[in-house]
């Protein structure tokens, strides 16, 4: 369970770049890959935890689910996989990873 | 009415702070000419043991260090230090896994330009430290046999975070029928075309072509 160091330095990150912007921020929005490594329900509570004294108390945390999308060296195209790291159309091994180990803020919401 | 939230970008990743120790680390290795290796795993697969073994075989021609992580004591270490290896013990307190500002702290009283190799062992833990980068040059998975052939379908992110998976506790395979080609097949399942080694810290097999490959990666490194 490292979610609560992630959301520790989630909450670090937005209130830095909240400092900037005048009113509240009502919501985070972020985006998780699947490959990231965190689990987005532990993320979830360990969220109103790390947020506990902090700008954002109260604010919602908004996960966007980033699926793996690998390159099929084959079809030369990109796949999106589940548990197997080989094209969904031809089923060669695909070890080139395009996206899914995403963990980024994305946007502050900000009541106007 | 009701008026939308005002969205403000910011497109940052979330663990910057500590990729952005991890990069000065990395660089401070380059420009130290060390090479630092990081040892991930479940717990009780072979970490300590092997880099015990790897720490007493490198050290007649090479100058080496380790850092270990724990989330108490320091049994590690002192196992480590037998080697005769200068070694360090991060004690976590409650923390899963290992972060670049802890090993940025731990060698703070060291001179890594006296170094040939530093070696990191994390905490272990097949899933935390995935997220985390340590500045290191090379990461080593490790499944012991023990363990069965499935570890990497049940944790590809760890699988796909290292560079290199490595077969430990090998005398033991026969024993607990260890099915290697199983094993082969489902690391690549989720990474495909990964290094993998064997070894066993025990009886020394596969320990040659562990050491020759390290001084290889090394070397690689420095062209």
């Amino acid at each position: 369970m490292h979610e609560l160091s992630i959301a520790t330095s989630l909450v670090d990150l937005a209130c830095e770049d909240a400092k900037c912007v005048q009113g509240r921020v009502i919501a985070l929005q972020i985006r998780v890959g699947r490959l990231s490594g965190v689990s987005k329900d532990a993320l979830l509570s360990c969220y109103e935890v790390a947020t506990r004294d902090t700008p954002l108390e109260g604010s919602r945390l908004i996960i966007e689910d980033v699926p793996v999308v690998v390159y099929c060296p084959q079809c030369r195209k990109e796949c999106a996989i589940g548990s197997r790291f080989c094209c969904s159309v031809c089923n060669a091994p695909a070890p080139e990873i395009l996206c899914g180990k995403e963990l980024e803020l994305v946007a502050l919401e900000i009541e106007s | 009415m009701m008026q939308e939230p005002r969205l403000v970008e910011v497109r940052k990743n979330i663990l910057k702070q500590n990729d952005m120790i991890a990069r000065e680390l990395r660089d401070e290795f380059r420009r130290s000419k060390v090479f630092v290796v990081s040892l991930v795993s479940s717990p009780g697969s072979g970490k300590t043991s092997l880099l015990e073994k790897i720490l007493t075989l490198l050290r007649p021609k090479c100058r080496v260090a380790a850092l270990v992580g724990d989330l108490a004591t320091e049994n590690d270490a002192q196992r480590l230090a037998r080697s005769g290896a200068p070694v360090k013990q991060i004690t976590t307190g409650t923390l899963c896994h290992l972060e670049a500002g802890m090993v940025r702290n731990a060698l703070q009283s060291w001179d890594i330009t006296e170094l040939d190799f530093l070696f990191i062992e994390n905490v272990g833990n097949l899933v935390c430290p995935s997220s985390y980068d340590l500045g290191e040059n090379l990461r080593l998975v490790l499944s012991s046999v023990t363990e069965g052939e499935d570890k990497p379908l049940k944790y590809p992110t760890i699988f796909n975070s290292a560079d290199v998976a490595v077969l430990t506790k090998m005398d033991l395979a026969d024993a607990v029928d260890f099915d290697e080609s199983t094993a082969l097949a489902n690391i690549h399942a989720v990474r495909p075309g990964m290094q993998v080694l064997r070894v066993s810290a025990k009886t020394g097999v596969g320990m040659k072509e562990f050491i020759d490959f390290l001084g290889l990666r090394r070397q690689a490194l420095e062209k």
